[in-house]
């Protein structure tokens, strides 16, 4: 048994030694990578090249066909378009809102579950809930606790006499969009929180020690030990709930559907709309390549984030 | 460290608000799923329903109307697409993984980054052109194009999670593996994947949870029941259905329960898994 393999044992390489070897490292992994770069780009790639091309003609039907070109058209029709920066400043709106809110209580809720007391890990489980409730579910049950005739807010809020008499949560603009704010802080506040948790949990004790035994109090080492040593993880989640956000989509159709008076349509759900209600696929196109560009300086600046991220004690 | 009493009454406020604000809507859905609809409709409105049942429960697994089939059709359709998916991508993105966490190679980096692209990039930005093509390829409407496209957004995810867990798989005992005369490959399935088995539950779940809430593409691209998942049955209900609360509520909850159990079950993989593959580089 051993005779025959002798040769191999002699051979195997440690990783990388010489160029012979980095070649063969090359070929093997272009052979494991292969699998995963058909599946992925053979489907996005094409599509992605697809939408640049079609947002430069005006196709306005999803059967093929020859449609005119409009160059840059349909992106000049977007800057000049009021809809379109209404929908812009509601997408903005919305992410700033939610991603400050949700890592503001996301610290707030890691100090409390990082925090010693009994039950901890009841609440622990309890905090997974929001989180692992499907996007959509999480929409309708919203929009049922908002219900102005029959919803559970309004009942609630008459019954303990903080409102006089019921009212439409969902039915002006202004009032709507912050509902959904509501509703996204209610469910992604977790996910923010278990990030800094998990941050929090590598925060050698002794520094606070350290700190109290220099005559900090607990707010002062707050400031000056925990939010320093979070600040790579907060800056992550910052940003990954941006580009989260930016994209918002399934909570506005549940919810409200863009409405009332297109007081939510968010980027992403005017372009939903233009391209699919309205048939204008050109249009879309440019529009969905106007987002891409977006969450590209968000991805661009999460990257920068990762690799300055790896925090040293 | 001690903390004081005002601090501990503090905490123990904190926590219980806490969770006050985080079961009270689940709750409200759970008990608007089990009370009757006149109960639903009241004012001023009764919180603890008169005769709360579970018809509606039976309704959905076992009834004949519209909404109970298409709810019962479209849970079937969300578990084989999801399942699928993960099955496709974890089966091709675990050796694309292995290659990231242990061989060098030129543009490394730049590859794994361009995957990782791929998982930002915003939906709507591909969907317009992939509606056009899967009208031409008639895979419009059907389970396999959701698959496929499913597949393009966990495969990068795969690759992501997975090569983090292997890079902390001691090298030692592949190396050992090899001296013994294992191929690299036999090494991978007979050393490296054992010992990562909790990173491919929890990834495997993870992507599960990805693929069960997805909800865009399927809008656009599912319609008949014999493909629409899940959360576009329930879109779709709550748009149509406006006043039937106790039916969107129960539906819902059926549609949480995968999630929710996995969730629950797995929490500690869960949370553990997602928290260092964003963190780490």
């Amino acid at each position: 048994m051993s005779v025959t393999r002798a040769p191999k044992t002699a051979r195997a390489p440690r990783s990388g030694s010489g160029s012979r070897g980095a070649f063969r490292q090359g070929r093997l992994a272009l052979l494991l990578l292969l699998p995963s770069l058909v599946v992925v780009f053979g489907i996005v790639v094409y599509p992605l090249l697809r939408t640049l091309y079609t947002s430069l003609f005006d196709v306005n039907s999803a059967f093929p066909g020859t449609y005119p070109f409009s160059g840059l058209g349909n992106y000049l029709r977007a800057v000049q378009s009021g809809e379109f920066w209404a929908a812009i400043g509601r997408t903005f709106y919305f992410t700033l809102s939610t991603t400050v809110l949700e890592v503001v209580f996301g610290v707030l809720l890691a100090l409390l579950l990082n925090a010693e007391f009994r039950g901890r890990w009841l609440l622990r489980s309890i905090v997974i809930l929001p989180w692992a409730l499907p996007t959509v579910v999480n929409g309708a049950m919203w929009r049922w606790i908002f219900n102005p005739e029959y919803g559970a807010l309004n009942a609630l809020l008459t019954q303990l006499q903080v409102i006089p008499e019921y009212r439409s949560w969902l039915g002006t603009p202004w009032m709507a969009l912050n509902m959904i704010v509501v509703a996204d802080v209610w469910k992604m506040t977790p996910l923010a929180a278990f990030f800094v948790l998990a941050a929090l949990q590598t925060i050698p004790r002794d520094l606070y020690e350290a700190a109290w035994v220099d005559g900090a109090g607990k707010v002062r080492s707050f400031f000056s030990i925990t939010l320093p040593l979070l600040t790579p993880t907060i800056l992550i989640v910052l940003v990954l709930r941006t580009m989260e956000a930016f994209k918002v989509f399934d909570l506005v159709y549940v919810m409200t559907r863009g409405g009332p008076a297109n007081g939510t349509q968010t980027i992403a759900y005017y372009t939903y709309v233009e391209a699919f209600s309205n048939q204008l696929f050109g249009y879309g196109a440019a529009l969905a390549y106007i987002i891409a560009l977006f969450i590209l300086f968000f991805a661009i600046t999460y990257m920068r984030l990762l690799r300055r991220g790896e925090v040293e004690y | 460290m001690q903390s004081s009493v005002s601090s501990r009454i503090l905490i123990y406020a904190a926590a219980i608000f806490t969770a006050a604000v985080i079961i009270a809507p689940f709750l409200w859905l759970v008990i608007s799923s089990l009370a009757a609809p006149a109960d639903l409709l009241v004012r001023p409105l009764r919180w603890v329903p008169e005769n709360p049942s579970l018809s509606r429960y039976a309704e959905v697994f076992s009834g004949a109307g519209s909404a109970a089939s298409t709810f019962r059709a479209a849970m079937v359709n969300s578990a084989i697409v999801a399942t699928s998916s993960v099955l496709i991508s974890m089966g091709v993105g675990i050796f694309g993984a292995y290659a990231f966490a242990r061989l060098r190679f030129r543009f490394q980096r730049a590859i794994l980054l361009l995957f990782l692209s791929t998982y930002m990039l915003p939906p709507i930005a591909i969907l317009i052109s992939l509606y056009l093509t899967l009208v031409q390829l008639r895979l419009l409407d059907s389970k396999l194009g959701l698959v496929l496209v499913y597949c393009s957004f966990i495969t990068p995810f795969v690759l992501w999670i997975m090569s983090g867990y292997f890079r902390g798989i001691p090298r030692d005992l592949e190396d050992a593996a090899r001296i013994d005369g294992c191929s690299r490959m036999g090494a991978l399935f007979r050393v490296v994947l054992p010992l990562a088995r909790p990173g491919l539950l929890a990834t495997a779940l993870f992507g599960f949870l990805l693929a069960w809430d997805e909800f865009l593409y399927a809008l656009i691209f599912t319609s008949s029941l014999g493909s629409k998942t899940i959360p576009v049955a329930i879109a779709e209900f709550t748009g149509r259905n406006a006043v039937d609360f106790g039916m969107i509520a129960t539906g819902g909850i059926v549609a949480s329960l995968p999630p929710l159990a996995i969730a629950f079950l797995f929490q500690r993989y869960i949370v553990g898994g997602l928290a260092a593959g964003g963190v780490k580089g």
